[in-house]
């Protein structure tokens, strides 16, 4: 089942894919240094479709749209936050990785379910219930298309 | 509405935009380096492009880990320079036309007030100490940029930060900085704009309002834009040639909060790890010994920031142990140090000198950490891992605070060293 890799408030870029493996931007080689310096373990324990949580500001500092495709190339299905560093999250609407906004007690470990057209994240675990607000409309197209550049085309 | 809803309104083609409205605007350069334009340029021709829409408003400076320290880095700066021969860009500097984007930029007149300028890194922020809307986006937008000369924005509200008083021997503009930093947070100023003003702005040069503009992303603000004065209009008289249009905020601007620094209150501060938000005074730090200190970077790697440093330098030696590296920016600040004897006073006191680069910064090269190790730096974040090893330590200082604890060998007010 899809579980949870929590983490706390400001996780940074330099955390999710330290500058020292941005000589590269395959998504192979990202996806086995994501998170290492605070997690060493996660790559190896990240399966397609787990979520990663995180409190206030996840993507903080650095602008490397890295730090996104890495956990993409992870498989992560999305991303839940309470909230977003700007940059990050554009980049991460812009690549088609999946975000979602919203106050939320989930647990390492919890099992979760994401039901994108209801803008609910269902907590399996728990039993809870998150609700995400909705993007609008101009974010929505470009997630709809996959990303920015197919959108523009 | 503000002075940065004025900057967006105008780019967008609209009369008035309102906090929260999602726009798409014209880009009047949009920037990239070795790390974001690869990525750039992968995706630009992924989507089937072929051609830039004007190859006049892009920027590519080769500058992270250049010159470059790898065949990976090798390869990524070889990609930019055959992007930008093919595309004819007007635009690309590296070796020695290149220099620290965020101080060559602005330097070269490529910044000018009213501006909209994206920039594939997070620091391009430091452009609104000319009065420019500037902000950080990723290689994506870069992409979109390059190929249609636009880019989608969020229209910011803003916080209103008025600085009093002229600031005190010692306290640099990176005291303000780290002082806004720990005073919002460094989420505070999330999706918001940070607007720079008072009767305290004509004691800053502007090499220290790029420093505050610089550090503006570190509370999560979109950017960072100071008043234009007779301080700016000065630095832009030799490097604008260009017309441009300042915007100011109308009178009846909504703030979302005002912030009032009173520089005369200020002291020399040190943001201890592992976040830029950490800010004590230098003074009360504790004892904290250090093995490296670094002078450089977007943030504080300009001419008045090697001079802030050479003035405690000067006659003194960096304590036994300390590796003491100096970057200067661009290739025009070398040159002036040089000239100016800066260079003979950082090499009497046992620095090394290196050429332009982002380096270690972020860790990638020039002075990479060890396991353990603790440096006091002029950079602007000090992450688990920024600088090398997860297990060193970075703490953020002025010029004047990493030059004293570089001679004593610890974490240092310069007024300690130097006496009141």
């Amino acid at each position: 089942m899809p579980r949870a890799f929590v983490y706390g408030d400001n996780v940074d870029t330099d955390v999710i894919i330290p500058a020292r493996y941005l000589a590269l931007s395959a998504p192979a080689f990202l996806r086995e240094h994501c998170m290492e310096d605070i997690d060493p373990q996660f790559s190896k324990k990240v399966r397609e479709g787990d979520f990663v949580a995180a409190g206030v500001n996840f993507g903080c500092g650095s602008s490397r749209e890295h730090a996104p495709l890495a956990l993409k190339a992870c498989g992560v299905r999305a991303v839940i936050a309470v909230s977003f560093a700007r940059i990050f999250y554009r980049n991460a609407v812009n690549i088609g990785l999946t975000i979602a906004e919203c106050p939320h007690d989930i647990r390492d470990g919890d099992e979760l379910e994401l039901l994108p057209e209801k803008g609910e994240i269902y907590n399996k675990t728990s039993g809870k219930v998150y609700r995400t607000a909705p993007f609008p409309p101009f974010i929505a197209r470009v997630i709809d298309k996959g990303g920015l550049m197919c959108a523009l085309k | 509405m503000t002075a940065t809803q004025k900057i967006l309104a105008r780019h967008a083609g609209l009369g008035n935009v309102r906090p929260g409205e999602l726009i798409t605007a014209y880009a009047d350069l949009a920037l990239g380096n070795d790390i974001t334009a690869p990525v750039a340029i992968d995706e630009f021709y992924a989507a089937g492009f072929e051609r830039v829409r004007d190859r006049e408003k892009i920027a590519i400076v080769l500058d992270h880990f250049t010159p470059a320290k790898d065949i990976k880095a090798a390869q990524l700066c070889k990609k930019c320079r055959a992007f930008a021969a093919k595309q004819e860009l007007t635009h690309f500097y590296e070796a020695g036309e290149a220099g620290i984007e965020h101080a060559l930029l602005p330097e070269i007149g490529l910044v000018a007030p009213g501006e909209l300028i994206i920039g594939a890194d997070s620091h391009t922020c430091t452009y609104g100490a000319a009065g420019a809307f500037a902000a950080g986006f990723g290689s994506t937008d870069l992409a979109a940029a390059m190929a249609k000369g636009i880019v989608w924005l969020k229209t910011p509200s803003a916080i209103r930060v008025v600085f009093r008083g002229a600031p005190p021997r010692f306290v640099c503009g990176k005291d303000a900085a780290l002082h806004i930093v720990a005073a919002l947070g460094t989420d505070g100023a999330l999706y918001k704009s940070l607007e720079f003003g008072g009767p305290g702005l004509r004691h800053l040069s502007m090499d220290d309002r790029f420093t505050i503009a610089n550090m503006s992303v570190e509370c999560g603000a979109k950017n960072g834009l100071f008043d234009v004065d007779d301080t700016t209009l000065a630095y832009l008289a030799d490097r604008v040639k260009r017309p441009w249009q300042a915007e100011t905020a109308d009178g009846d601007a909504q703030y979302d909060a005002t912030l009032d620094i009173d520089l005369s209150a200020l002291r020399p501060l040190v943001a201890l790890p592992f976040s830029p938000a950490k800010a004590v005074p230098a003074a009360r730090a504790g004892d904290i010994s250090i093995d490296q200190a670094v002078i450089g970077s977007c943030t504080n790697g300009r001419y008045g920031d090697m001079l802030a440093a050479t003035e405690i330098f000067k006659g003194r030696k960096a304590a036994k142990g300390v590796r003491v590296i100096i970057i200067p920016a661009t290739a025009a600040i070398y040159r002036k140090a040089m000239r100016e004897g800066l260079l003979d006073i950082f090499l009497d006191a046992g620095c090394v000198i290196s050429p332009p680069t982002c380096g270690p910064c972020l860790g990638g090269h020039m002075g990479v950490l060890a396991e353990g190790e603790r440096c006091v730096a002029t950079t602007n974040r000090n992450f688990v891992g920024r600088m090398g090893h997860p297990k060193s330590e970075v703490y953020l200082a002025s010029p004047c605070v990493a030059a004293a604890s570089a001679v004593a060998g610890r974490i240092c007010d310069p007024a300690a060293l130097m006496g009141g």
